[in-house]
């Protein structure tokens, strides 16, 4: 495909500024073409579920009884707003969000700095066991996680009875708090590597010199991280926490298949699930999904207003 | 550094690997424990048993796990393919052209890969049912596509923005023919990253459960993570933990062989795509 092309260097004959313009709008053309196709997907398989959504909103809609579809304007959005549901499974999807994102950060941040470390020949092995819990699937995670601490076939109860307030028969799924920790657990343990090797990259780029620059001062390994090192990466990490943020407030694996939303665990999309798959309430599923969609555009907004966090070098420009 | 400073950081290497695999082999090591073994509150079997395998793979459970298994490879495959296609065409220009279209669609594949799923899923949900599209492999493929597309497009572009574009047109100055400057020279500087993009969007894939569990009903096109969510043991006596167990451990497989032969690239096209100085 690229040997029609010429590559777009400007290069032009400056006499021959006219063809310059017709130039710059085949190139153009050009882009659209190769661009467009995979472009209009994206927009098919999201702008238009999520405008169909924001419309089904307005409706009490019910999928087992669609004669009696009727307009409610912002009736849904009033239900939702004033139910204690919502408001649980919102504290709950945002402690999640907020746990995980601050201990991946701090255990990343270490992970990434051993890596770094490593001798020459452990760096392949780590490299590759890191991998690991990025690429098992969330729902295999999650029940690792599940029958390691459930009654009937864990093992944690046996090894930890020595800890106050746990013993042979400890039901870690029966209350929120014990439930919630256990999520969180698993959350953690499968994004953590991710998070690990974003901040690996962003330390490789910190600049050696300054590193040496302040040792010969003197600084001390805890002065540098705090001064040089922090500082020097910073971008990368607004980066990396942004993703994750946006990505465990979406949390639903591992509470589908841990609690399935028992014990007040029910987190923003679970509930939209819960709705719409499980009660076919097509107008009441809808709004709680097109709330959901608003949070992550107000935290994306936050972020990239709030912390000025830099997108353009997320895109690699 | 200093021998104790090599000691501590290897300390800290060995504590990541058992970090990343305990899970893991805890899972395995409950695959194989027997149905009366399964209570027994340790962390190995006491005897090691095949019969959760058994069950899944021609036993009772066979008839439920088998066909998901099809299903997840066909539409994974499918799905990646598709968005390494059209990904590629779009890098291309993303990464050779000059058109303004270039940050429009950088920030919508950003966009796309930060919207919740599940918001999409509400009204897929409605629409497949009206037109024939649920519980079946497209209604699947089609979705899966906002989850693999965006990171492909982000992931290609960056790789191929490292391509030495100008080494074609010396092939051609040296005597060959476009032909074979695109296919001696292009082809193999790009094909490394497209196959690193394929790989990564397939991870994305294979890990769907929002989609599978919303999408299908029956084994017609159901695929693992969702099958695996629903099952819920031969009888109601029996506990069902066992056969999971061996069953994630199949669904596990696929991915670790991918990542044992291609941590090097997996980890740059993760990186690459995503923060760049």
């Amino acid at each position: 495909m690229s040997q029609t092309l010429e590559r777009p260097t400007g290069a032009v004959d400056p006499s021959a500024t006219g063809g310059r313009g017709d130039k710059s709008k085949a190139e153009r053309r050009l882009g659209w073409y190769l661009a467009g196709p995979a472009f209009v997907v994206m927009l098919l398989v999201t702008a238009y579920p999520i405008v169909q959504a924001v419309y089904d909103s307005l409706f009490d809609y019910r999928l087992t009884d669609p004669e009696n579809s009727s307009f409610v304007g912002l009736g849904n959005y009033g239900v939702i707003l004033t139910d204690s549901v919502w408001w649980i499974a919102f504290g709950v999807t945002a402690f999640i969000t907020v746990v995980t994102v601050a201990v991946e950060l701090v255990l990343g941040f270490g992970l990434a700095l051993v890596m770094l470390q490593a001798l020459r020949g452990l760096r392949p092995v780590l490299r590759t066991v890191i991998l690991i819990p990025y690429a098992v699937i969330t729902v295999v995670s999650a029940f690792a996680w599940q029958f390691a601490f459930s009654v009937d076939s864990g093992f944690v109860n046996s090894w930890f009875s020595w800890v106050p307030g746990v013993a042979a028969d400890t039901d870690w799924f029966g209350t929120q708090g014990a439930s919630l920790f256990v999520i969180c657990l698993a959350e953690i343990w499968k994004t953590t590597p991710f998070i690990s090797l974003l901040l690996l990259a962003g330390l490789a780029q910190v600049p050696d010199v300054l590193q040496e620059a302040a040792k010969v001062d003197g600084a001390t390994w805890w002065q540098r991280l705090r001064k040089v090192t922090l500082p020097n990466m910073k971008a990368a990490i607004m980066v990396a926490v942004l993703f994750r943020t946006l990505d465990a407030f979406r949390v639903f694996d591992s509470v589908f298949v841990m609690t399935a939303g028992a014990n007040n665990t029910e987190t923003v999309s679970f509930l939209a699930y819960r709705q719409t798959i499980e009660r076919v309430e097509i107008g009441l599923g809808s709004a709680v999904s097109v709330l959901l969609f608003l949070s992550v555009v107000l935290i994306s907004a936050l972020f990239i207003k709030g912390f000025k966090v830099d997108l353009s070098q997320a895109r690699g420009e | 550094m200093s021998t104790r400073e090599k000691v501590g950081w290897g300390v800290g290497g060995l504590v990541i690997i058992v970090y990343c695999l305990f899970p893991v082999a805890w899972i395995v090591s409950l695959s194989f424990k027997s149905s009366d073994d399964i209570a027994n509150g340790q962390f190995l079997p006491t005897v090691f048993s095949s019969e959760n395998y058994q069950q899944i793979l021609v036993g009772d459970a066979a008839g439920l796990f088998l066909p998901a298994l099809v299903n997840s490879f066909g539409i994974c495959l499918i799905a990646t393919a598709i968005s390494c296609l059209l990904s590629m065409f779009a890098a291309y220009a993303i990464a050779r052209l000059d058109f303004p279209g270039k940050r429009i669609i950088l920030s919508t594949a950003l966009a796309v890969a930060i919207f919740p799923v599940i918001s999409i899923v509400t009204p897929l949900f409605n629409l497949w049912r009206q037109i024939g599209l649920y519980n079946t492999w497209p209604g699947l493929i089609i979705p899966y596509l906002s989850l693999t597309l965006p990171i492909s497009i982000w992931t290609l572009s960056a790789f191929f923005r490292e391509i030495p574009w100008e080494m074609e047109q010396a092939a051609q100055v040296d005597g060959a023919t476009p032909w074979q400057a695109f296919r001696k020279v292009i082809v193999p500087l790009a094909a490394p990253g497209v196959f690193t993009t394929a790989i990564i969007a397939f991870f994305l894939a294979w890990n769907d459960f929002v989609y599978g569990i919303s999408l299908t009903s029956t084994e017609a096109a159901r695929p693992v993570p969702a099958a695996l969510g629903l099952f819920s043991g031969a009888s109601q006596f029996e506990s069902p933990n066992g056969p999971i167990a061996a069953a994630a451990v199949i669904v596990t497989i696929p991915v670790i062989v991918l990542v044992l032969l291609f941590q090097r690239r997996i980890v740059a096209g993760l990186t690459n795509g995503a923060v760049k100085g």
